[in-house]
Parts: C-alpha cells; sequence; structure tokens
C-alpha cells in the first residue's frame, strides 16, 4: 500500500470541517499530553488554537533544545536549471513565462560550487524545474559525483524519479530528496498544473515511497501554502508524516512551509497565512513531531526570520539565489522561481543566530556516510 | 475490533496454559477471561494425543489455539516445532519464542528474526515474543509478522511495565498489532497497557498463580476493558500554567 492508496481513507472535506469546529477544550487537552495524536494536531492548527500560541511557543522551543540542542543547521540552495515543460500557475519557472532559459554547464557548475563554498556552506540543496530530456538522469550522474566531492551533505529538490533512478542515484551520493506535493487536494492540484509530468497527482505522490524503498537518508515534504486552504493541506503534511515514519522507519524526515509569494506569473493566492498562523503551524509541527526537521527559507522576511528561528526551526538558507549561475553572475537577471525576501548573507545571518544563543551549524554529516542502506525493507 | 491476519477478536485479553495446579481451574479461569486465543507450549502436550488433558478442554471450549515454541533455543529448533505444531494442531498459527537462556527466559533477537522470516515464507501467522525493542520490532514487521509481542519485565516475575518507554515508542511506530506479553502481574498493569494504545495483552502466570485464579482471571477482563476505553475516549491530560506575558510572540503584535 502507498501513501496515495492510504489517502484514499482520509476525506479532504471532512478534515476541513473537523479542524474547523476544534474547541479551546480540544487545544487545552492537546496542549495537556505528552504525545500528540494527529486529532489533536489538527486542534493545534485550528482557529481554536491562535488565543494559545505563546503555550504553544514556550513548548515548541523548549522541546526544539531539548531534541536538536542550541544548533541551527545551515545549507544553501543551488539552482541547476530553471528550463521546465511544465506549466504550473504559481511558478516562476513555468514553460509559459518569458523568461531567459539556463541549464549549468560543468564550468559554471564548478564556479558556483566554489562560491557557495566560499560562503561556508557544506550542506547543499540542488534545484531544477522539470525538463527530464535536457535536465535528466544523464545530467545528474554527470553532477552529483563533482558536487558530492564537495559538500558534506547533498539534497536535491528536481523533478520526481523512478525507485532504480533513486537508487542510483544514492550509490552516487545523494542524500536527501525534497518533494513537494504542493496541495493534497487532487482537485486543486489539477486546477494548478496544466501541462506537463507534474499534472500526475499519484506519481508525485507516491514519490516518498519510492525513495522510502530506495533507502534515502532524508526526505523532505511540504505544502505549497496558499494554493488551498492551509490549515487542511498542513494537516495532510502531518498525516503523510506519520505514514512516512511508520512505513520507511529508517529515513529522517523534514517540513518546510512556502507560503506563495509574488512570482513573474503574478499568481495571487487563494488563502493567505498570516505571519501568527505560519508560528502557529510551526510550533504545532513541533509539538506534534519532537523530532521531524523543520526548515525556513529566505521566502520569509529578515524579521520574521530572526524571531521565529529559536521557536522550533532546526535548519535555514541563507544568502541563496533562485536563479541558475545566480552565486557568479550578475544577479539582476530576470531569470529566478520566486523572490528573496531576506537577502543577508550567510555571515550576517550567522552573526544574528550567534545573538540568539544558538550555535551555527555548517556540516553535520560526511560523505563516508553514504552507504545506501539494504534494498527491500 | 481486534484484528490479527485474518482473525477478530472481541477480546483483548489472550491467556495462557501454563503453572495452573489443576485442569478444571485452568478451564474455569481462562473462561471466565473471556479470552479468544489462548497459548499453550508444545512441549508441554501430546501432539500424538488429542485426549491430551491441556488440549482437550481447549478445544471442546472451542478456543483459538496458539501454540508456542517455548523450549526452542535457536530458529532451527522454533521452525521444526511450529511446523510440528501446524501438523498436529491444523493452525497455522504460532507463538515464536526463542530463549536460550534458561534463568530470565529472554528472547534471542537474531534467532527471531530468523525464524520469523522462514515462518512468514512458509505461511505461518507468525506472532514473536520479543524484548521491547522498537528496532527489532520494526524489522519483524518488515518480514511479515502478523503481530509483535514485546514484553513488559521478565516472563512470570509479575513486575509489570518495567520497558514501559520503550513500549510506547514500539507503539507509535507499529503499523501491526502490539500485544503487551510477559511480566503483567497485576490488572493494573494491563490497564496501563491499554492506556497507552497496546492491542492487547497477554497474561498467564499472574492469573495462574494467584489464591483464586477463576477471580483473578475475571479481574484481568475487566481492567483490559478499561483501559481499552480509556484509550479509545482519551485520557484527560495535566493541566498546563497559562502564560501572562508573550515573550516569545510579542514580536508578531510590533508589525502591522
Amino acid at each position: 500500500m502507498s501513501f496515495y492508496d492510504y489517502l484514499q481513507y482520509v476525506n479532504w472535506n471532512e478534515c476541513q470541517l473537523s479542524i474547523r469546529s476544534k474547541t479551546k477544550a480540544d487545544v487545552e487537552y492537546a496542549l495537556s499530553r505528552q504525545r500528540l495524536t494527529l486529532n489533536d494536531f489538527q486542534a493545534l492548527i485550528s482557529p481554536a488554537a491562535e488565543p494559545y500560541l505563546e503555550q504553544m511557543a514556550q513548548r515548541s522551543m523548549q522541546l526544539t533544545r531539548q531534541r536538536f540542542g542550541n544548533t541551527l543547521q545551515m545549507y544553501i540552495p543551488l539552482y541547476l536549471s530553471n528550463l521546465c515543460s511544465n506549466i504550473c500557475t504559481y511558478c516562476g519557472f513555468s514553460i509559459h513565462n518569458k523568461i531567459r532559459r539556463t541549464t549549468l554547464t560543468m564550468a559554471q557548475l564548478d564556479a558556483e560550487i566554489a562560491a557557495v563554498k566560499k560562503m561556508g556552506f557544506d550542506h547543499v540543496l540542488l534545484v531544477a524545474g522539470e525538463s527530464e530530456h535536457r535536465v535528466g538522469m544523464d545530467y545528474f550522474r554527470k553532477i552529483i559525483k563533482q558536487v558530492k566531492s564537495q559538500f558534506a551533505h547533498l539534497s536535491m529538490e528536481v523533478q520526481p524519479l523512478d525507485q532504480h533512478e533513486y537508487e542510483e542515484l544514492i550509490d552516487l551520493g545523494l542524500d536527501a530528496v525534497l518533494v513537494y506535493q504542493e496541495t493534497y487536494n487532487p482537485v486543486t492540484y489539477a486546477a494548478h498544473h496544466l501541462r506537463g509530468k507534474k499534472q500526475d497527482f499519484r506519481y508525485r505522490l507516491e514519490t516518498t515511497d519510492r525513495l522510502g524503498k530506495a533507502g534515502v537518508h532524508k526526505i523532505g515534504i511540504g505544502a505549497l501554502i496558499g494554493l488551498d486552504d492551509w490549515r487542511t493541506d498542513s494537516y495532510h503534511v502531518a498525516v503523510h508524516l506519520d505514514y512516512l515514519q511508520r512505513t520507511y522507519w529508517r529515513t529522517k524526515y523534514s517540513i518546510s512551509f512556502p507560503r506563495l509569494r509574488p512570482c513573474a506569473g503574478k499568481f495571487q493566492p487563494k488563502s493567505i497565512m498570516t505571519d501568527r498562523q505560519l508560528v502557529q503551524l510551526i510550533c504545532a509541527y513541533r509539538l506534534f513531531n519532537p523530532d521531524v526537521e523543520l526548515s525556513l527559507s529566505t521566502r520569509e522576511s529578515a524579521y520574521f526570520r530572526n524571531n521565529v528561528l529559536p521557536l522550533g526551526i532546526t535548519s535555514l538558507s541563507a544568502g541563496s539565489s533562485t536563479q541558475p549561475g545566480g552565486y557568479t553572475e550578475d544577479r539582476k537577471v530576470a531569470l529566478e522561481q520566486f523572490e528573496i525576501s531576506d537577502d543577508r548573507t550567510p555571515e550576517q545571518m550567522e552573526e544574528i543566530i550567534k545573538l540568539r544563543g544558538l550555535e551555527v551549524v555548517w556540516k553535520d554529516w560526511d560523505r563516508s556516510l553514504n552507504i545506501p542502506l539494504e534494498k527491500g525493507f | 475490533m481486534l484484528k490479527i491476519a485474518d482473525k477478530t477478536f472481541s477480546s483483548r485479553l489472550f491467556t495462557g496454559t501454563g503453572k495452573f495446579n489443576d485442569k478444571a481451574t485452568m478451564v474455569a479461569a481462562l473462561q471466565a477471561s473471556g479470552s479468544e486465543l489462548v497459548t499453550m507450549a508444545l512441549k508441554r502436550v501430546d501432539l500424538q494425543n488429542k485426549d491430551d488433558d491441556i488440549l482437550q478442554p481447549l478445544i471442546a471450549n472451542e478456543m483459538h489455539l496458539l501454540p508456542n515454541t517455548s523450549g526452542a533455543r535457536t530458529a532451527k529448533d522454533a521452525v521444526f516445532a511450529a511446523k510440528l505444531a501446524r501438523e498436529a494442531l491444523e493452525t497455522h498459527w504460532v507463538k515464536l519464542e526463542i530463549h536460550p537462556d534458561p534463568r530470565y527466559l529472554l528472547p534471542d533477537p537474531i534467532e527471531t528474526l530468523l525464524a520469523a522470516e522462514q515462518l512468514v515464507k512458509e505461511g505461518f501467522v507468525v506472532l514473536p515474543y520479543v524484548h521491547a525493542d522498537p528496532v527489532l520490532c520494526k524489522r519483524l514487521e518488515s518480514v511479515g509478522v502478523a503481530a509483535v509481542m514485546p514484553l513488559g519485565s521478565p516472563i512470570g516475575s509479575n513486575q509489570g511495565l518495567k520497558t514501559k518507554v520503550f513500549l510506547e515508542i514500539i507503539i507509535e511506530q507499529s503499523n501491526i498489532p502490539v500485544i503487551i506479553d510477559a511480566g503483567l502481574g497485576a490488572p493494573s498493569h494491563a490497564a496501563t497497557a491499554m492506556e497507552m494504545g497496546a492491542d492487547a495483552v497477554l497474561v498467564n502466570t499472574a492469573i495462574a498463580v494467584a489464591p483464586d485464579p477463576v477471580v483473578m482471571s475475571r479481574a484481568f477482563a475487566l481492567a483490559v476493558q478499561a483501559g481499552r476505553m480509556a484509550f479509545e475516549t482519551g485520557l484527560a491530560g495535566q493541566q498546563q500554567q497559562a502564560l501572562a506575558s508573550s515573550p516569545l510572540t510579542a514580536f508578531l503584535e510590533d508589525v502591522g
């Protein structure tokens, strides 16, 4: 049984109603428990939990420090290509957007690697649009070895692949894969993915099963907040996490919570999530799952990041560019996937984090640890 | 309703046949427990003879038999015993017990995993008795056992849930039923296990050697029901103090 099969038993509308009907008593009950259920998680992301935000934040901070210590992991995205054969209504790389398209050559990749290394990073996230012929397995095979020889930890956020392809890339040094479902509501999903392979809701949803079977070290999941009701989508992320942890129990998990922001496509989100609600969601994830990694990108403002970073987050990007070649070429070229809100340098970010009493961790993995798990579990 | 493999159970109390002082008491106690799954050591019954004094009353009372491999010290022993039981008792259910240690009867995790894998391949419904080891339970789940039976404390010790923190992890992670086996000495231990979310408990010694096994058996049955009911409705939590100031979230008020 895959998560797609599992999801057939979860009714979107019932979840939405159930979350909306949570009361103060449900929230207080959830806050009083040591181990929270999915039902408790619903209470914590419900409107009824809003008055309890400070309590949630206190507990979230305490759990995060207990589990992860006084540290924050740093990573940086490295964009390989903005070629894309999909039409996704919300994305700057969408094929109908008139931007200059480019894919890094090996020489350009070397230059980007050098620039990123110079900033101090040892954990890198490779990102590309979905263009399976030009930025497919042949390209990944070529670059992964090269990138991995320079970094301790290598994540990828590219098009979903087959299990055997993941197995091959893991053998070459891939440590983690991020694959966001965008929305767990198939109807909304269909309305936003108008062309290309990404239209296949099921194939995308089952990516985490293929990754789990391939034995990848870490999987990142999440919903694109704003496509549909954020509470219901975030609840589905928690259900997904719960399923994955019980099924692929040797894999680590991380969650991101990208909020939709203006991009080249001029897309307007269906639901807007306030800062207060994002804090509520971060704390709810932490209370529900003390072990999951929570990642915050530079989509968020400097002010927000400064204040949120002790509350539950475990990894941060900084100094990010969302365009291929962005670390070595002119940053003002119009190629980007989304706008960066916090453009402080990694050095500046490190200063802020230290002021908050936390240590910045640049390296928390090692190339020698990338031994694939025995298959079949 | 609890479902294990293709069988559903209305009682979440499983029992055993060992240590009773006579067979009539055993039967009366098992009946009073309402238990629908009863384990018996293969080594204690005469497989050639259906009139065996343990077997006969169980069959007569239509109890679902769960032969166990107690006495086996290796995977090989256990697989052989399970096959014998299948042939003689016409059940492909087996409680896999491999304890090479004759003092505490602690289960051998390595031999248990090996035997479980082989027995599953041969079509058995395997319920392995194991230490409260969450990783071992996941490994057993992945080879296809029907449930796991982690221990609360050493078998027959009546010490209760000494392994509680690990049992909680096992219950949280498991996709198959978790039956807390061994060490439950009082109905309150059984109730606690059920409140934690265990799917069932198996109790033998605490019933068999109680001054009145029939009454104690009934007491365990009630405790299991009470604990399950409490789990399903959710325990009341401990109240947390409200906070007067908002040091962590006040920043949200500062912006428009």
